[in-house]
């Protein structure tokens, strides 16, 4: 494999080709945020957190690091400041859907937000995908799904795959940057409790 | 029926129908689009085969249901040819005295007519302004058609182009053809079809796919269904003639399931090119291969995103991807794949038979030929009209559409549907062309063209779109799904009456990462209707938020009805009217809105007589006192209650 090298936050930094600009950034010890992105699952670019400023030419835009190819000679500015204007916005509106997620939080504090402006309606689960993905891509078994569409859509346990597969795997709840994952299921596999009404 | 096997063998099909034909013979056409459907046509249909039955008539006359006409407006609309005589909202009962007057007798029916101004009535279809000031190159055909009928597309030359094509025309030939003319994506976006025929074409990977877009999903718009209910094989001529320049042997349409005629007519028209030998293998004997595959849709508003849409045909869940790879080097199976709407596909046999120059000396400079609009609204003709790019916004409006109704002002049009912006009387004169509407902050969109009058609140209007995308956004990334839906919880409060200081501000905050940072561009558009009323309409905010006041007395929180006691002559018309028996009063007693029961439904308002306009719709001031239960009126000089 070839190697190239692009400019991250003025610094030369080689990587192979095919690497995307975020594991270019992570091999070069940059820390670009991000929530969906996991070394095992192909990208999906869903968080927009990772997104980072390039220059090419004349011309400035902004793209999503994990999805992104390297490309030689690139000029990659992972901290400019429509990035930051934009990265501070996405934790505000996550600070209002998800305040008690810590990985949020601890983005929130680095960016400086100590307070949304938005009302608080609390949720645990991110919508970040990695249980999902996970279960999908590297298990191939789908026991769990997203279900529903814009602020509706939600993670679920497919009952009938999940009470066969989840008991001798589990390997997704350490994936959960919140912990709603193995939760959930604890609970579902509780007597006489059942989850978004299904029982394990 | 024998395949036609050469470009002379469908000629030779050509003329011997229209050898079949005498274009003498008296034909009624019945449009039979979603419009007219609607109004019943086809009881209309059924009423002209029984009258003419009845009379006699069967073997002197022709009857023929036919693709939308575009008046939807004045539904039924029936044109007798050869005469082209053109009646508009035809009903069932209608139909003897057309047929005795028109088919027996030869005149015309007075009163079914067009009247112009001045009473005038107008004959020919033509002829009616509506018509007049169009240029239906796309559509037009549409009238002329039953859509069920190969026949009648291949008597109008239909097949013509793609025969010139597969027998004469190399696939580079075709492409530069497209690119010479200069053809723009219809769907949106507006990217040359040419370059990316040819991206697709160039991409390393077989097979290569073609794929018509009619999952058009704006609410309000109807082009690309009518279009391909009406004239299927336009759009199936046109995939076809795409596939050989792009190098492609299967195509699909992705059609939404919502829309059961455009799958029925598009269906039968597959079954017939496949028999005619126009689909399949060895097409026309030029060793080319190609059939379609429809692909119904389940009717998400995002799998109208490319990616999206080939992920649903994939059996997937119609979710967009980000595409630093573009579908036409990596699109359906990871397989090169040329992405264009109905209208862009019909708008192809043209261009191969009427010639790149021909084609591109319509139109502006950046944008050439026509665009179907679906024109609804607060404008006096609704219906789909196909203007030459480069007409203003003012032309289609007043000249085509006939202004506004009711003697109303004109406020704002909205174009691109919800993705697009709204547009102030200031720039009424902008040209349609991709480019200027993006200019002042719309889009050209699909097609959607919402007129909007002194009535229209515009944050209500923001807030209308924006519900829409709320419950269509797939809510995979983190802009979409929570930007939209924090933008729409704040216009809901600003409508409510609940604005905050800044919220303006903080709409537009959110508005610009929306659209900056989101996934595909369903978020990317999301924040237009937002950012355009704000822009062009920022003291209607500023009224709600700051003065509690709605200016065009829409926001129901923030009015309230009441009755002028000055005014008021007691003829008890809205206190019959009013559905919660919120209005007292009586016969020569002044009558009271109790503003506790009032639910603003508005209905005392409708009823009140011209003459008296006693109920007034109050925004951003108290409701005065009401007057004592029992109050007389006072009597109006000379005048008398009912």
């Amino acid at each position: 494999m070839s190697k190239l090298s692009l400019t991250i936050d003025n610094r030369k930094v080689t990587t192979e080709e095919g690497s995307t600009i975020l594991q270019a950034a992570q091999s070069a010890g940059i820390d670009i945020p991000t929530l969906c992105y996991h070394e095992k699952l192909a990208p999906r670019g869903a968080c927009r957190l990772c997104l980072v400023e390039i220059t090419k030419g004349q011309r400035k835009r902004l793209v999503t690091s994990c999805v992104y190819l390297a490309e030689e000679g690139l000029k990659v500015e992972t901290e400019s400041e429509p990035v930051v204007r934009i990265r501070k916005m996405l934790l505000e509106l996550m600070l209002a859907s998800s305040p008690g997620v810590k990985a949020i939080q601890d983005y929130a504090r680095r960016y400086g937000i100590t307070r949304s402006r938005f009302d608080i309606e609390p949720d645990f689960c991110i919508l970040c995908g990695l249980c999902v993905r996970y279960c999908n891509e590297v298990k191939g078994k789908n026991a769990i799904g997203f279900v529903g569409r814009g602020t509706q859509r939600k993670v679920m346990f497919f009952p009938d795959i999940a009470a066969e597969e989840c008991p001798k795997c589990g390997e997704c709840f350490p994936l959960c940057p919140t912990g709603v994952i193995p939760s959930n299921y604890a609970l579902a596999k509780l007597p006489h409790f059942t989850y978004n009404n299904i029982r394990l | 029926m024998p395949r036609l096997k050469s470009a002379a063998d469908l000629e030779a099909r050509r003329q011997e129908i229209l050898a079949r034909r005498d274009p003498d013979k008296p034909c009624v056409t019945i449009c039979s689009g979603t419009g007219c459907h609607a109004y019943g046509s086809e009881k209309v249909a059924q009423a002209f085969a029984a009258e003419i039955n009845k009379n006699g008539l069967k073997e002197k006359v022709d009857i023929r249901r036919t693709g939308c006409h575009g008046y939807c407006e004045r539904g039924t609309i029936v044109v007798i040819f050869p005469r082209e005589i053109c009646y508009l909202r035809v009903k069932p009962e209608d139909v003897p005295e057309i047929i005795e007057t028109t088919l027996v007798k030869g005149e015309v029916v007075e009163r079914l007519l067009y009247e112009g101004e001045d009473a005038q009535r107008i004959i020919h279809e033509g002829d009616i302004p509506f018509y007049k000031h169009q240029s239906r190159i796309v559509f037009g055909p549409n009238r002329f058609i039953d859509p069920k009928s190969i026949d009648d597309y291949l008597a109008r030359g239909g097949y013509a182009a793609l025969a010139k094509v597969l027998s004469g025309m190399t696939p580079e030939a075709v492409l530069n053809e497209v690119n010479k003319a200069k053809l723009r994506g219809r769907g949106g976006g507006g990217f040359p079809a040419g370059i990316k025929w040819e991206t697709t074409r160039n991409a390393p990977g077989e097979p290569k796919y073609v794929i018509v877009n009619a999952d058009e999903g704006d609410p309000g718009a109807y082009m690309d269904r009518s279009l391909l209910e009406g004239n299927p094989h336009s759009v199936l001529e046109g995939l076809t003639i795409g596939a050989y320049a792009i190098g492609a042997s299967q195509g699909f349409v992705y059609v939404r399931q919502e829309y059961p005629l455009a799958v029925e007519n598009l269906n039968a028209a597959l079954a017939q090119a496949r028999e005619y030998g126009l689909l399949g293998k060895n097409i026309l004997g030029s060793g080319f291969d190609f059939d379609v595959t429809v692909h119904r849709g389940a009717g998400a508003f995002v799998s109208g995103e490319s990616s999206a849409l080939m992920t649903a045909i994939e059996g997937r869940v119609g979710e967009p991807r980000p595409k630093y790879i573009r579908t036409a080097v990596s699109g359906l199976w990871g397989k090169p794949s040329n992405l264009n709407n109905v209208e862009t596909w019909a708008t192809v046999p043209l261009i191969i038979d009427k010639g790149a120059e021909w084609f591109s000396g319509i139109g502006t400079k950046g944008s050439k030929g026509t665009k179907i609009f679906s024109l609804v609204g607060k404008v006096a003709n609704t219906g789909l009209v196909e203007v030459p790019m480069g007409m203003t916004l003012r032309e289609i409006i007043y000249d085509i559409g006939g202004g506004i109704p009711k003697g109303k002002k004109f406020k704002a049009v909205q174009t691109g549907g919800p993705s697009g912006g709204v547009i102030p009387e200031s720039l009424i004169d902008t040209p349609v062309d991709f480019d200027e509407l993006t200019k002042v902050g719309s889009m050209m969109g699909s097609g959607g063209m919402i007129v909007m009058d002194e009535d229209n609140c515009m944050v209500d209007v923001a807030r209308y779109f924006l519900n829409f995308l709320a419950e269509e956004s797939c809510g995979q990334c983190v802009p979409c799904r929570e930007g939209i839906y924090q933008m729409l919880k704040i216009l809901n409060r600003i409508c409510a009456g609940e604005g905050r200081s800044g919220d303006i501000e903080l709409l537009e905050e959110i508005a610009e990462v929306v659209r900056d940072a989101s996934l595909c561009a369903l978020g990317a558009t999301a924040p237009n209707p937002v950012l355009s009323t704000i822009k062009y309409f920022r003291d209607e905010y500023r009224a709600h938020v700051e003065e509690k006041r709605c200016p065009a007395g829409v926001c129901k929180e923030l009015i309230s009805y009441y009755i002028d006691p000055e005014k008021c002559q007691a003829c008890l018309l809205c206190l019959r009217n009013c559905p919660v028996e919120a209005i007292s009063g009586g016969k020569g007693l002044i009558h009271v809105i109790d503003q506790g029961k009032c639910t603003k439904c508005g209905a005392c308002f409708e009823v009140c007589p011209s003459r008296f306009e006693a109920v007034v719709k109050l925004s951003g001031v108290p409701v005065p006192e009401p007057v004592a239960a029992g109050t007389e009126v006072k009597r109006k000089r000379g005048g008398k209650s009912e």
